[in-house]
């Protein structure tokens, strides 16, 4: 229906757009300006898990089976809900041990084992490669369908469409090659792999729901419709039901069950999800959205899968065509070409991302766990450490070779990868040549998962439980995997007819008990069932059964360690963090090291290792003339990243004279980590408390420093004070003592100076003595209850004679009654009185007026003392209060000591009350302070408790609050 | 007056007295005309700088502390006016500290009197450096009328 060159044209733009979208976030990643930083990408990657399987197969399996197809996506949403627990420890674990691929996570937990990375590896390339096959099987049945008219049968050049499929596993393999084998990055990851992965993630989901959607509104009437038809045809009404698959009306939950285990283990075990997952993982905390989001996307894909099967079942009928290619026929067979083009293309990224993840994926597996142990054993151990004897001796020259021969190395590694790549694409594509028509696509997709599962036991034990062994893990890989052989895989293909399928019922050489789908006569679950039940149980049994048998080695043990508690480091302060444990004993030259790094990575990469490590150990390159643990471990550290945790081990211990690791000296290197992670926090913990302390003293210093500055200038303003009228009184009693003969007026005009400078010097003293009392606290109070009425009026009365001698009036202006203050009253006439007299002295010699006023404001007593003076200079406002500032000019000032104002102020500061200078505009001054009925706890406070006897507390509360009748 | 003007009399030199403590002025006053110096007073900073540089006085009583214009500004300002520099500056200060004594000293006062200081001291203090100033003058222009008139200056 659809013309060849179009559909090839259109195949042809899809993987020249992917390949676009990987340059373009690898040119970005390049450029430090990473695009797959981001959750969502990261989300998105992960639905990688929705392969073409998922893309044909769902609704294929729905239609044959109704909502068995559900399992599969139940699994990993529950899965999900666990991934801030295990996954995260995996990623974490991952990263800091820098592992690149599942066989490597494994292997590194058990003593870094070559032989557990390459079963772990062989059984991945048998379980993968039938799944790489039903992926080329999707994209070519796909093609043909679109281009033969829907026929499916037969094509119109078989030979054509078998050489498109290989074309499109190779362009894959270059895809693949370009994106996922261009560097050696010791990280492995591969950005532009990733976002091209999260493009295809999205084009999927939204050609399945374009399909869905005009299957359901656009053939049907909606989904109701479309189940109302559904219950009509009698065969198909048991689709609707939750039956076991024969649909003999008894709910399979054994099945179920396996199903969702099984798809729940292989969203963190497949190969490829382990890549998305935990490699490509850029941040940790990207997990808790793709918790929510890539479940949420296996639930809005699989929304149409039931409506489709049934709608195809409807309109093409049981047998019209094959239920797996429904969302291409579909469209199809009701004239929207363009729609079943595109739905084409969905599928055809659906089986592309599959594709190139699970193939860089294995392909990294197979180049560092199967053929670089083999590489290394064969001839390259020797030629490494010999080369790298040479090299180290003369430093220059070795530079030189390292560069060449490190430059050739690496180039090896990728070349290996490269044809790892190839091999494997074609050996998938060499598979469905074989055996693609034999299965279902839902079977194949089955029992790839049922082998990967087999990695559970290991995996995850080996997370959570330090006793499992090496032993243990290979002995459950190996019966595990022989069990699925046996019982799953052996049977799929006497199916197939290629070998003679009786021992299926008879078992093999007769014996009933070995039955391949009913060992030792366990019947009554599905094959499936049957095998993972089988497996699982041998693998776990083995696992744990030979990991009790023996006591795990010093390097098992310590990989045990560092796996089950890689939560407890490295999140530390830095300080602590250097206390980790390196569980490495022996001897190493940097020389070597060095070298070997550069063969490996590259000598920029080498020399960085070098620079870091002289930077936190603090000491220079390549002065130490030994290697340290800590350097072995992180040149083996960033070479795992290259070239596997295996192959690194066999690497660096070629060049490097080891002590083999006992379990106790495993113990003891923990112990004295430990130690000295106390050490280091008990340390950080008293330079800490240290500094709090110097902080501390700093402060009160500055404090001190404050107060003795402050004492210093008031002794000095004091002395200033004293000296000032000192001097007049001796200069004038001198000049009288040399003159006898002083005329009379003189003399007398010279004695009233020095009785006056006299009398200004004793007040001055009996002012400093009272404001050095008040200053220290030590202020004597003889609290009362005080008519503040009373007291004002008695001061007003007492200033009367002195304003009087000045010409001055004075108005008193109050209410008939105030409530009562419990206060000191000698204490507060000292400051009215002070007040009005400084009043009386400013006001002018004619018509001077000084107004005292009291009012009752709020909950407390003003009193302002008002007067028709110059008033206060504006620059002075704010400095009025102080010390030994007085108001006015020097000359016309009327004598004072400057301290009348703050000792006043402090006063009433004392009662809890508050003096300030009103804003007066031009007419005179006005002092004003304002004495509360309840001071509160703050100036309570200030109160010496010693002057206030504790029972009479009681009665100041209520004198407060006592009004006083007229 | 014309003859408490005359230059030729020496002990009539100009004496500026600066304080804002109206009694210190008051015996100092007395005491210099006592000495019969002829007295200025000024009350603040400003007003002395202003009578330095209008009266010429031969020699200032300081007060360190005056509002406004302190005594040290004041003397930093004479020093710094060419035609007012040869002045001799008593600094009175009533603070005592080193500090103080250091300021009035950097300022560029001839003598630094502590108050109260005795009246006999002070007295002779500002008789010798008058004298002093007297004769340094003498000297100046002693050497500059030999210069022009070398026949009548003894071999």
């Amino acid at each position: 229906m659809i013309s060849a060159p179009v559909v090839v044209g259109a195949a042809v733009f899809y993987l020249a757009l992917l390949f676009a979208v990987a340059a373009f976030a690898d040119r970005r990643a390049r450029e430090g300006r990473s695009i797959i930083g981001n959750a969502w990408i990261y989300a998105l990657s992960l639905a990688v898990y929705c392969t073409a399987w998922t893309y044909f197969g769902s609704v294929g399996r729905a239609a044959a089976t109704g909502v068995w197809f559900l399992p599969i996506y139940l699994g990993p949403m529950l899965a999900m809900l666990l991934a801030w627990i295990v996954v995260r420890k995996m990623i974490r674990i991952a990263h800091t041990y820098r592992i690149t691929s599942i066989a490597d996570f494994i292997a590194s937990r058990y003593g870094k084992s070559p032989l557990v990375a390459a079963l772990v590896t062989l059984i991945t390339v048998v379980g993968i490669v039938p799944y790489i096959a039903l992926q080329l099987k999707a994209v070519s049945s796909g093609y043909l369908l679109l281009t033969a008219s829907g026929a499916a049968g037969g094509g119109p050049s078989p030979a054509w469409w078998q050489d498109g499929t290989l074309l499109v596993a190779l362009a894959l393999a270059l895809f693949t090659i370009l994106f996922g084998a261009r560097h050696l990055d010791s990280a492995e990851r591969h950005e532009g792999m990733v976002a091209a992965v999260a493009f295809e993630s999205l084009v999927k989901l939204v050609a399945f729901l374009a399909v869905g959607v005009f299957v359901t509104y656009g053939l049907f009437d909606g989904m109701a419709d479309i189940w109302a038809r559904a219950k009509a045809v009698p065969e198909m009404a048991s689709l609707l039901r939750l039956g076991g698959t024969g649909g003999a009306g008894a709910f399979g939950y054994a099945q179920w069950f396996t199903l969702t285990l099984l798809s729940m283990l292989s969203v963190l075990l497949l190969p490829r999800q382990f890549q998305m997952m935990v490699v490509e993982c850029v941040n940790e905390r990207h997990l808790k959205r793709a918790a929510w989001v890539f479940p949420a996307y296996l639930l809005v894909i699989n929304i149409f899968v039931l409506p489709l099967a049934l709608g195809g079942l409807l309109l093409l009928g049981p047998n019209g065509a094959d239920p797996e290619t429904f969302v291409l026929s579909l469209p199809l067979a009701n004239g929207a070409t363009g729609l079943a083009l595109f739905a084409y293309v969905g599928g055809l990224s659906a089986a592309t991302g599959m594709l190139i993840v699970e193939t860089i994926a294995v392909s990294t597996m197979v180049c560092n766990d199967l053929v670089m142990p083999a590489l290394l054993r064969r001839q390259g151990r020797k030629a490494f450490s010999s080369e790298v004897e040479t090299g180290s001796r003369e430093e220059n020259a070795s530079r030189q070779d390292n560069a060449r021969a490190g430059g050739d190395l690496t180039a090896l590694i990728l070349n290996i990868r490269r044809a790892a790549i190839l091999a494997i694409l074609l050996l998938g594509y060499l598979y469905f040549q074989v055996a693609g028509e034999a299965y279902a696509l839902v079977s194949i997709g089955l029992i790839s998962f049922a082998a990967v599962a087999q990695f559970a036991p290991a995996l995850f034990g080996g997370m959570y439980w330090r006793e499992a062994t090496r032993a243990g893990a290979l002995g459950g890989l190996l019966g595990g995997f022989v069990v699925w052989a046996y019982t799953l895989m052996l049977p799929s293909v006497a199916k197939s007819g290629w070998i003679d399928d009786g021992f299926l019922t008879h078992g093999p050489f007769g014996i009933t008990a070995l039955a391949p789908e009913r060992l030792f006569g366990l019947q009554g679950l599905d094959n499936l069932s049957h095998s993972l039940f089988w497996s699982l149980t041998v693998n776990v049994a083995l696992y744990v059964g030979l990991s009790l048998w023996r006591a795990p080695s010093g390097r098992e043990a310590s990989q045990a360690l560092l796996f089950v508690d890689v939560f407890a480091r490295g999140h530390a302060t830095a300080t602590a963090g250097a206390a980790d444990p390196v569980f490495w004993r022996g001897r190493a030259r940097p020389a070597d090291l060095m070298a070997l790094a550069s063969r490996l990575l590259g000598p920029d990469a080498a020399r960085q290792i070098f620079e870091e490590h002289s930077h936190e150990s603090g000491v220079a390159v390549g002065t130490d003339l030994t290697a340290d643990a800590r350097l072995v471990d992180k040149v083996e550290r960033r070479l795992a990243g290259a070239v596997g945790s295996a192959s690194a081990r066999v690497l660096v211990a070629a060049v490097a004279e080891e002590e083999p690791l006992s379990p106790a000296d495993v113990m003891e290197i923990l112990n004295e980590a430990s130690q000295l992670r106390v050490y280091a926090l008990a340390l950080e913990e008293k330079s800490r408390s240290l500094e709090i302390a110097s902080a501390e003293l700093s402060a009160a210093n500055a404090q001190l420093r404050t107060l003795d500055e402050l004492k210093d200038d008031f002794v000095s303003s004091v002395t200033h004070e004293l000296r000032t009228p000192l001097t007049a009184i001796r200069a004038l009693s001198e000049l009288m003592l040399d003159a006898p003969d002083m005329e009379a007026p003189q003399r007398q005009e010279f004695l009233t100076i020095i009785v006056g400078e006299s009398e200004r010097l004793g007040r001055l003293v009996n002012q400093v003595l009272d404001m050095a009392k008040l200053e220290s606290g030590h202020g004597e109070w003889h609290n009362a209850d005080v008519d503040l009425r009373r007291l004002v009026r008695d001061a007003v009365t007492a200033t009367t004679e002195l304003a009087r001698s000045r010409g001055a009036q004075i108005t008193f202006e109050a209410p008939d009654a105030v409530p009562l203050l419990r206060a000191d009253p000698d204490r507060l006439t000292q400051v009215v009185l002070n007040l009005i007299s400084n009043a009386v002295k400013f006001v002018p010699a004619e018509g001077g007026r000084v107004h005292v006023s009291l009012h009752v404001e709020g909950d407390g007593l003003v009193v302002r003392v008002k007067d028709n003076g110059p008033g206060v200079p504006e620059g002075e406002r704010d400095t009025i209060f102080e010390k030994f500032r007085q108001g006015g000019d020097a000359l016309t000032r009327p004598p004072g000591t400057g301290l009348g104002l703050p000792i006043s102020r402090r006063i009433v500061d004392h009662f809890g009350g508050r003096m300030w200078l009103e804003n007066q505009d031009g007419s005179g001054a006005c002092f004003a302070f304002r004495l509360p009925f309840q001071p509160d706890a703050g100036a309570e406070g200030l109160a010496p408790a010693a002057s206030e006897p504790a029972g009479k507390v009681e009665a100041l509360a209520g004198g407060n609050t006592r009004e006083e009748t007229p | 007056m014309i003859p408490e003007l005359a230059p030729a009399k020496a002990c009539a030199a100009k004496v500026l007295i600066a304080d804002d403590e109206p009694n210190i002025v008051v015996s100092l006053e007395f005491m210099m005309k006592r000495e019969g110096f002829e007295v200025l007073v000024a009350r603040d900073g400003r007003a002395a700088l202003e009578a330095i540089r209008r009266e010429r006085p031969r020699l200032v009583l300081l007060d360190a502390t005056m509002p406004g214009m302190s005594g040290f500004d004041v003397c930093e300002a004479v020093r710094a006016d060419a035609d007012v520099r040869s002045t001799c500056i008593v600094m009175l200060t009533a603070k005592g500290r080193e500090t103080d004594m250091a300021r009035g000293v950097g300022a560029g006062a001839d003598a630094y009197v502590t108050k109260p200081f005795s009246t006999r001291d002070l007295v002779q203090q500002v008789k010798d450096m008058l004298a002093k100033d007297t004769a340094a003058r003498a000297l100046a222009t002693g050497s500059a009328g030999a210069g022009e008139l070398p026949k009548d200056m003894p071999a």
